[in-house]
């Protein structure tokens, strides 16, 4: 990324017409390429034997931690929830990780990928939770305590999207800005480390947005779960 | 003064407050939130999963007013609707 720039959105590749390839889309597409060869390659020798390839443990590991993970924070079934919140932790991390490439523009540091992220999740907090508890039971949270917190709870589901999409932006953002502006001024050993702490909020970042993701379908099926009483309701968050 | 000249200069002593004042709050909560953690885990620790994800998730939200200031003192220096407008 340039250093007078925020966003890759503005760094054109190819372009024919209106038709534009800029740095977001073409690394996007480099990172969902990984994505899809890597499992493809995986899971095409997959065996259920004693003996099992070592990247077939490592897939199997990411997939039962996820698993565990969404079966804490949803104490329920986790596999409706896995598709939708392992998509977006395995894409973010691997895009948030890749940073450490030299001319790799991460994809989350565009506010474009991370609003379209987070709009994702604003349509499926709904989607679950028709899906779970019915249309009326899920329209029914919007009123509750009382009918006067019903602009309320719309706000805050606006804007607690907007605080998903500019905290994965923000974040990825200032990571490749302190790193260009570092490299300016202490050109060699600084850079290194603080691309080294870009590798650990890369992948928090990655864990939080799926964490929050979750945190919001679940509070979304709440109403289902109320019949359930030793279920502790989950934060709502902002 | 020219006004874009104004323009800049209020941008730029803008941006450095923004950043400072909005990093102080954030910087102040996550330290409370972190000890008290710490100390629930010291108290409890067979509840340390529970406490750092929540812990994580909380710091994250907290964090994210400081991300807000940061994104404006970007705005302010490098993409100023103002400042583009005098300009061109």
């Amino acid at each position: 990324m340039e250093m007078s720039s925020v966003t890759p959105d503005h760094d054109v590749l190819w372009q024919w017409g209106v038709l534009r390839i800029d740095h977001t889309i073409a690394f996007t597409w480099v990172v969902m390429a990984i994505l899809i060869l890597a499992s493809w390659l995986i899971t095409r020798r997959i065996s259920t034997g004693t003996r099992i390839s070592r990247w077939q443990h490592l897939l199997e590991m990411i997939v039962e931690y996820t698993r565990s993970q969404i079966r804490e924070m949803a104490h329920s079934d986790p596999d409706r929830y896995l598709a939708f919140i392992g998509t977006l932790f395995l894409f973010i991390a691997i895009s948030n990780l890749l940073a450490v490439v030299p001319w790799f523009v991460p994809p989350t540091a565009s506010l474009s990928t991370a609003a379209a992220l987070a709009i994702c999740v604003f349509f499926a907090v709904p989607v679950f939770g028709i899906a779970s508890s019915g249309l009326g039971a899920y329209l029914k949270e919007y009123i509750k305590p009382s009918p006067v917190m019903l602009p309320f709870n719309l706000i805050g589901e606006l804007s607690r999207t907007l605080a998903l999409a500019v905290r994965l932006f923000g974040n990825m953002m200032s990571g490749a800005k302190i790193g260009a502006i570092l490299l300016s001024i202490v050109p060699f050993l600084i850079p290194v480390v603080m691309q080294l702490v870009g590798l650990l909020t890369g992948l928090i970042q990655a864990y939080i947005f799926a964490i929050l993701a979750m945190v919001y379908i679940a509070s979304g099926t709440r109403a289902r779960k109320e019949r359930n009483p030793e279920v502790e309701p989950e934060p709502s968050g902002n | 003064m020219s006004s874009d000249a104004l323009i800049g200069m209020v941008s730029i002593a803008t941006a450095g407050i923004t950043i400072a004042i909005g990093s102080i709050g954030p910087a102040l909560g996550e330290g409370r939130a972190l000890s008290e953690a710490l100390r629930a885990i010291a108290q409890q620790p067979d509840e340390a999963g529970t406490i750092t994800r929540t812990l994580f998730v909380g710091l994250a939200m907290v964090e994210s007013t400081a991300i807000y200031c940061f994104v404006v003192s970007m705005i302010l220096i490098y993409v100023n609707p103002f400042w583009n407008h005098f300009v061109s």
